[in-house]
């Protein structure tokens, strides 16, 4: 048992850390939540270069053979600076199903330019009405002609499908027991896309399918049996979101509590007064647990083991735990907090764009039930 | 990064799983909550000892196996799952034997660790006073020196396990003159002393619990004092690091959530979505304690006294034993009112007796409130001026 993080891990933090320093200040968040793509182009670039976009794939794709926990690692630091962009969406929701599923023609095609910084992924999997996570309450069909299949029905919050090359989208094959995901091009006239106005400002799109063919080459993984496909998709995708939270959480407190030393009431700092070291008290309480529930889900992952209920757990908590710091951190920081000048205002608006995502702590709290036999 | 048990550990924790399992089966003793601090059970103690299970991670010449702080995580871990009558060793094991192995002299380690590891030696606590209590530094227990001795006058509360100890490790003032944490000393004393006295006292389920404990002219060597004079305050707070560390915070009703869990199986509520919830809540929040838990082990494995890293763990963890405690009496009903030895009281009263013994757990060893000053300042940084 171990809870640290190896050399190279400390390495790649910090490397990850002082490039998002530079690169991705708040004036840039903010620049990029307020453009139409939300995301830099340049900056895009060379986080490919970084070798970020290929860390967690094979090298014969031109990936790092580095693995999902080092990943995590990067996602957390992601979390820290919010970086705005199509980096979980073209990685997390793209490029991991890809190597999981794909044939090894699909990733000679895809994973390169993926890797390269090319070609922008997301996944389409959520719809109207859908809050459950479970197969039955996909309902995009997608219908067999000629060889081809054509899917036709609206998908939503999906995120960058406005600015994605490829769009996974997992369809009905089948009226009972049947899901299958394409790889569908993004580009297609028979693809209607919005982008919606979200609290976050990160561009969760309506996209709605209208008679859009995709040739059958493009199945990812089984014929109507790709559900538990997408089941693995959406735990890694839970465990991505939880370290994005860490990353979000544990920079909220250390500018909570820089704050607290700072600011004097009462000509002392308010950090000084018990209530307020208490908040901070919990607050470093949650981002620990958090932290250590999400490495724990994220290792089980990387290691390849069974990991559904620590999956659960991880969400479950991290979501809550993000949502109580958050609202401890506005109660110390006062009025500011709750101004569009002051930063904490992206961070408190991403972990609820994070909570909401890929499962909240009701949808894995039952998961977890049923783990436990009840 | 390893979330895993080592073969090694896993192996270990199957032994004391075998082990455990078979002396409920012989009918040595039935799972209870609590039973680390309020299960007396010599003969247990004994057995426990046999398997050198008692000072683990001390080092093999004082009567240790020089095993990982990991490896007493797993086998505590199994007493709590078990409910076990750990409570003659309980306090030596955790704290007592690793302070004599801090600050003792050699003489100190030779005469006490090798015995308490045998199980042989049990051990109480006398630091709390009536008018010391999370404001430690201010007690008032004197001891005056006496040639070759000390005469100790004062009296100690909260005393969990004094009407088994052997020996008190003991808190006293050695130099009133002195700034109020520079003057405190720390004393082994044996319990058998002339001049010593106790009171019991119940707590609120009405198991004595804690004694009272009066010195009247005390007499102790000056080999038994532990560490430096007037540096007793700082070898305190150190003890004070490893009685929070530990899995009993979180699992000290742990029989309670396996029953409760059982319950509602047996009475088919298992699909009332109420219930559901609140016990994979709890599951949940189990989980995410026992990662605080096994954090702290690691760092002590480290090396390093777990210091705002136990006062995180053991606040957390308590404040789960009673929501734990509470959610078995909701889902009870009317039913978890009822006493172990009342007419129909459901999991063997085990609800109403943790529901009520678990308003101490946050008091014990430094309050909720105390542990997250300790946090605050020295985990955060934060200044209390």
């Amino acid at each position: 048992m171990k809870f640290n993080l190896t050399e190279e891990q400390e390495m790649l933090k910090k490397t990850a850390r002082d490039f998002l320093a530079d690169k991705c200040s708040k004036t840039f968040v903010k620049q990029m939540e307020e453009s139409e793509t939300g995301y830099s182009r340049e900056l895009w670039q060379e986080m490919a270069e970084l070798g970020w976009m290929g860390l967690a794939f094979p090298e014969k794709y031109g990936g790092g053979d580095m693995s999902f926990l080092d990943l995590a690692v990067l996602l957390e630091e992601m979390g820290r600076a919010c970086l705005p962009g199509p980096f979980f969406s073209t990685v997390v929701l793209g490029g991991l199903p890809i190597l999981d599923l794909g044939s090894e023609e699909q990733k000679q095609e895809y994973l390169p330019k993926l890797i390269r910084g090319e070609k922008i992924f997301t996944l389409a999997l959520t719809e109207p009405g859908y809050h459950n996570y479970d197969a039955s309450s996909v309902t995009v069909e997608a219908t067999r002609d000629d060889g081809n299949y054509v899917i036709n029905g609206t998908k939503l919050f999906v995120p960058d499908a406005h600015i994605a090359d490829y769009l996974l989208c997992v369809a009905r094959t089948k009226r009972k027991n049947g899901i299958t995901t394409f790889l569908a091009d993004a580009k297609n006239p028979r693809i209607k896309c919005t982008v919606l106005k979200t609290i976050a400002d990160d561009k969760l799109c309506e996209v709605v399918f209208d008679q859009m063919t995709v040739p059958k080459a493009n199945i990812l993984g089984r014929l109507n049996q790709g559900w538990s496909a997408v089941q693995r998709i959406i735990e890694q995708a839970a465990v991505g979101k939880c370290c994005e939270m860490v990353g979000n959480i544990q920079r909220v407190l250390e500018m909570t509590v820089d704050y607290a030393k700072e600011r004097k009431q009462f000509d002392r700092p308010i950090g000084s007064f018990q209530v307020i070291q208490h908040y901070c008290a919990d607050m470093a309480t949650d981002v620990d647990s958090a932290r250590f529930s999400t490495y724990q889900a994220a290792w089980m992952l990387s290691e390849g083991l069974p990991c559904t209920k620590e999956v659960a757990i991880a969400k479950a908590w991290t979501s809550q735990a993000s949502q109580r710091v958050v609202a401890l951190a506005h109660q110390i920081h006062g009025a500011i907090g709750v101004t569009m000048e002051h930063d904490l205002h992206y961070y408190t608006e991403r972990t609820k764009a994070a909570e909401l995502a890929f499962g909240d702590a009701n949808f894995y709290r039952e998961v977890v039930a049923r783990e436990m036999g009840l | 990064m390893d979330f895993s048990f080592t073969e090694e550990q896993n192996k270990f924790r199957q032994k004391v799983r075998n082990f455990l399992e078979e002396e409920i089966k012989k009918g040595y003793w039935e799972p209870a909550c609590d039973a680390w601090v309020q299960g007396f059970d010599p003969g247990f103690t004994k057995r426990v000892a046999q398997r050198g299970w008692i000072g683990l991670t001390w080092p093999k010449e004082y009567g240790g196996q020089g095993r990982s702080h990991i490896d007493r995580v797993i086998l505590t871990e199994e007493m709590l799952r078990y409910g076990a009558p750990a409570a003659c060793h309980w306090f030596g094991d955790r704290q007592v034997g690793g302070a004599i192995l801090s600050f003792g002299s050699e003489e100190l380690k030779k005469e006490f660790l090798p015995r308490v590891a045998k199980g042989e030696a049990y051990f109480g606590l006398g630091m709390s006073e009536p008018g010391a209590g999370s404001d430690l530094a201010s007690l008032q227990t004197r001891a005056v020196e006496d040639g070759d001795y000390y005469v100790i006058n004062g009296q100690k509360t909260w005393t969990s396990c004094a009407s088994f100890a052997h020996y008190f490790d003991v808190y006293v003032r050695t130099d009133p003159e002195a700034p109020r944490h520079r003057g405190i000393s720390e004393f082994i004393v044996d319990a058998q002393s002339p001049g010593l006295s106790r009171i019991p006292m119940n707590d609120i389920t009405g198991t004595e619990a804690w004694n009272d404990i009066f010195f009247d002219n005390v007499r102790v060597h000056k080999r038994y004092l532990v560490g430096e004079k007037n540096r007793g305050f700082y070898q305190v707070l150190h003890q004070l690091d490893y009685e929070r560390s530990g899995m009993e915070r979180l699992m000290g009703n742990y029989p309670i959530f396996e029953a409760t869990i059982q319950f509602v199986k047996d009475n088919k509520l298992s699909q009332e979505p109420v219930i559901r919830n609140k016990l994979a809540q709890l599951q949940i929040e189990f989980e995410v304690g026992r990662l605080l838990i096994y954090r702290v082990a690691l760092v002590m494995e480290e090396g390093r006294a777990p210091n705002w890293e136990s006062a995180m763990s053991k606040a957390y963890s308590t404040a789960f034993e009673q929501r734990l405690a509470s959610a078995a009496m909701e889902i009870l009903g009317p039913y978890g009112q009822l006493v172990s030895d009342s007419k129909l009281a459901p999991l063997r009263g085990l609800a109403a007796h943790s529901y009520l013994g678990s308003k101490g757990y946050s008091l014990q060893a430094g309050t909720s409130e105390i542990l997250k000053n300790i946090l605050a300042t020295r985990g955060l940084g934060l200044s209390s001026s």
